[in-house]
């Protein structure tokens, strides 16, 4: 994703600078935070200055230490895509790749996601438009309130790359850390069937 | 959550020189799963934070036979050792006990050395607003005992504490007499894997017997392959929960007769529980169901429970008796 992008006008754009001018400020800090920040210690011990990379670009930010790498991609990078259900782990809604893994953002730590390579939903479309696992989810109609589809989607695509597709049972064994309030799943099992097919695999 | 520092060393004496100088106010960082949830409730506040999953060193992320046993490398995630190669084909119960717990995500995140830590998910621990728990305020009473305990021990409890051990790869651990590896600040050491974890008795605060600061850096399964093994777990949902019981068994037959048993039961216990009542009552008897369940009777006559967990006495039974028998039909 580019800065420009960031700016173009979306309802939460739109919907944030309604609010308040500050979440645009918020919304660019990844280019503010270039110059803010020099790698190394910061004065105080509980802010680390890190560079994180998101979707195959660099990002310089101080965090506090506390901060989940999942408040980080949210709040200060403005990539809402991975959301926040539980907090604790329970629910797979702020599931990412983390070098090619799935992994609980809400669990991992910002500080410690450093060095690593994070893959978050926006990434997950390229040039030739979206993801064959995002297409399924909308063809299959995989998803009601849509809230836990972000990571629906990035556990499906690592369960497609693991090779756990062999049968409907494998699917939602190794889809059982994304729970769905809507109760889609086989709708969701349909769909990471049909992407499974279009990645190779399955 | 409150402030902490964090360091990430790249050696491992570097990392036990830090929790040295920090002392008892801080704690190792690796998956982070059961850490910075429990951070996250305010049930533990540790100062700081030692990263430990850039440590350099090679055989804290391998899995390889050694003259000693099966030696596994501490930060070897639970997803990744559950699916080596020499796991799958000769210890089945080292590679099942992994993947039945968890979730997909949090077996890509959690390595061996902390899984075998994972605290209690007791609700009256994870509660903060419970004045009462002996193993998060020592001497503050236990709220479970007269609670709400469908889900907690019945074996090796204590009148301080009854909170349930909830993983399950240590069940096989201490079935197959693991050795645990640990670093301190004086040097390697090693201890059996039952001797890691300790009964609550008076001091359900102390839950293992690491020195402070020691670091687990690798297991060792000591001899050779148990390919006639397995565990099973019974929850109350298929997938993605804690067991309500479970039980992992390792034979040696020959014939009917059972040469040696190996019985590590999950979901009942306060630790993971080595079964050795039931093993002598069936070392050198035929494997029939009479047997079993005679040898499960005499395992949970010591069992305490109360008012809603009762059901795991049976439950519990159940589960090591049909262990036994499946693990004596495997084809192997």
């Amino acid at each position: 994703m580019d800065d420009e992008r960031i700016l173009d006008v979306s309802r939460r754009s739109f919907l944030s600078a309604g609010a308040t001018a500050l979440p645009v400020v918020a919304a660019i800090a990844p280019a503010t935070a270039k110059t803010a920040t020099t790698v190394g210690k910061h004065m105080d011990p509980r802010i680390s200055n890190i560079t994180l990379e998101i979707n195959g670009r660099q990002h310089r930010l101080a965090v506090d230490t506390r901060m989940t790498l999942l408040d980080a991609l949210r709040e200060k990078l403005g990539l809402t895509g991975s959301k926040k259900g539980c907090d604790h782990g329970q629910c797979g809604a702020c599931t990412v790749h983390v070098d090619g893994e799935r992994h609980l953002s809400c669990l991992t730590l910002a500080v410690a996601a450093e060095g690593t390579k994070v893959v978050t939903i926006e990434g997950l479309e390229d040039s030739s438009g979206l993801h064959p696992m995002q297409q399924a989810f909308i063809d299959h109609d995989a998803f009601q309130c849509g809230y836990c589809t972000p990571g629906q989607i990035m556990s499906a695509v690592a369960c497609v790359h693991e090779g756990h597709v062999h049968d409907d049972a494998e699917i939602r064994e190794y889809m059982s850390g994304n729970l769905c309030r809507c109760a889609a799943y086989p709708n969701i099992v349909a769909a990471i069937k049909q992407a499974a097919a279009k990645m190779g695999q399955g | 959550m409150r402030p902490f520092e964090y360091v990430r060393p790249s050696e491992a004496a570097e990392a036990i020189r830090a929790r040295g100088v920090a002392g008892a106010d801080t704690a190792y960082l690796a998956g982070g799963t059961t850490l910075l949830d429990l951070m996250k409730l305010d049930v533990i506040h540790p100062a700081q934070l030692v990263d430990i999953t850039r440590i350099q060193g090679k055989a804290y992320r391998k899995v390889e036979r050694t003259d000693a046993g099966l030696r596994i490398g501490a930060l070897v995630s639970m997803a990744e050792l559950a699916a080596n190669e020499i796991l799958l084909k000769d210890y089945p119960v080292l590679s099942q006990s992994l993947w039945l717990a968890a979730s997909a995500q949090l077996r890509n995140m959690a390595r061996v050395g902390g899984n075998v830590l994972q605290r209690t998910r007791c609700s009256y621990f994870r509660d903060t607003s419970y004045t009462e728990c002996n193993k998060r305020t020592p001497g503050s009473g236990c709220a479970a005992l007269d609670g709400f305990h469908r889900g907690h021990a019945v074996l090796g409890t204590s009148d301080q504490c009854i909170a349930m051990y909830p993983g399950d790869w240590a069940q096989a651990l201490i079935a197959l007499d693991a050795l645990v590896e640990v670093l301190g600040a004086n040097g390697p050491r090693s201890l059996r894997f039952a001797d890691l974890h300790r009964l609550p008795g008076n001091t359900p605060n102390i839950e293992n017997n690491l020195k402070p600061g020691e670091l687990i850096t690798g297991f060792v399964i000591p001899g050779g392959a148990w390919r006639r093994s397995l565990y099973r777990k019974i929850r109350d949902r298929e997938s993605y929960a804690f067991a309500n019981a479970s039980a992992a068994v390792a034979l040696d037959l020959n014939g009917d007769v059972l040469r040696d048993v190996r019985i590590g039961l999950g979901g009942v216990a306060t630790i993971p529980w080595r079964a050795r009542k039931a093993e002598e009552m069936l070392r050198g008897k035929p494997l029939t169901e009479a047997n079993a369940t005679a040898a499960a009777d005499a395992e949970f006559a010591d069992a305490r429970p109360r008012q809603h967990n009762r059901f795991k006495v049976a439950l519990g039974k159940a589960t090591l008796v049909r262990a036994l028998l499946e693990a004596r039909d495997m084809k192997v």
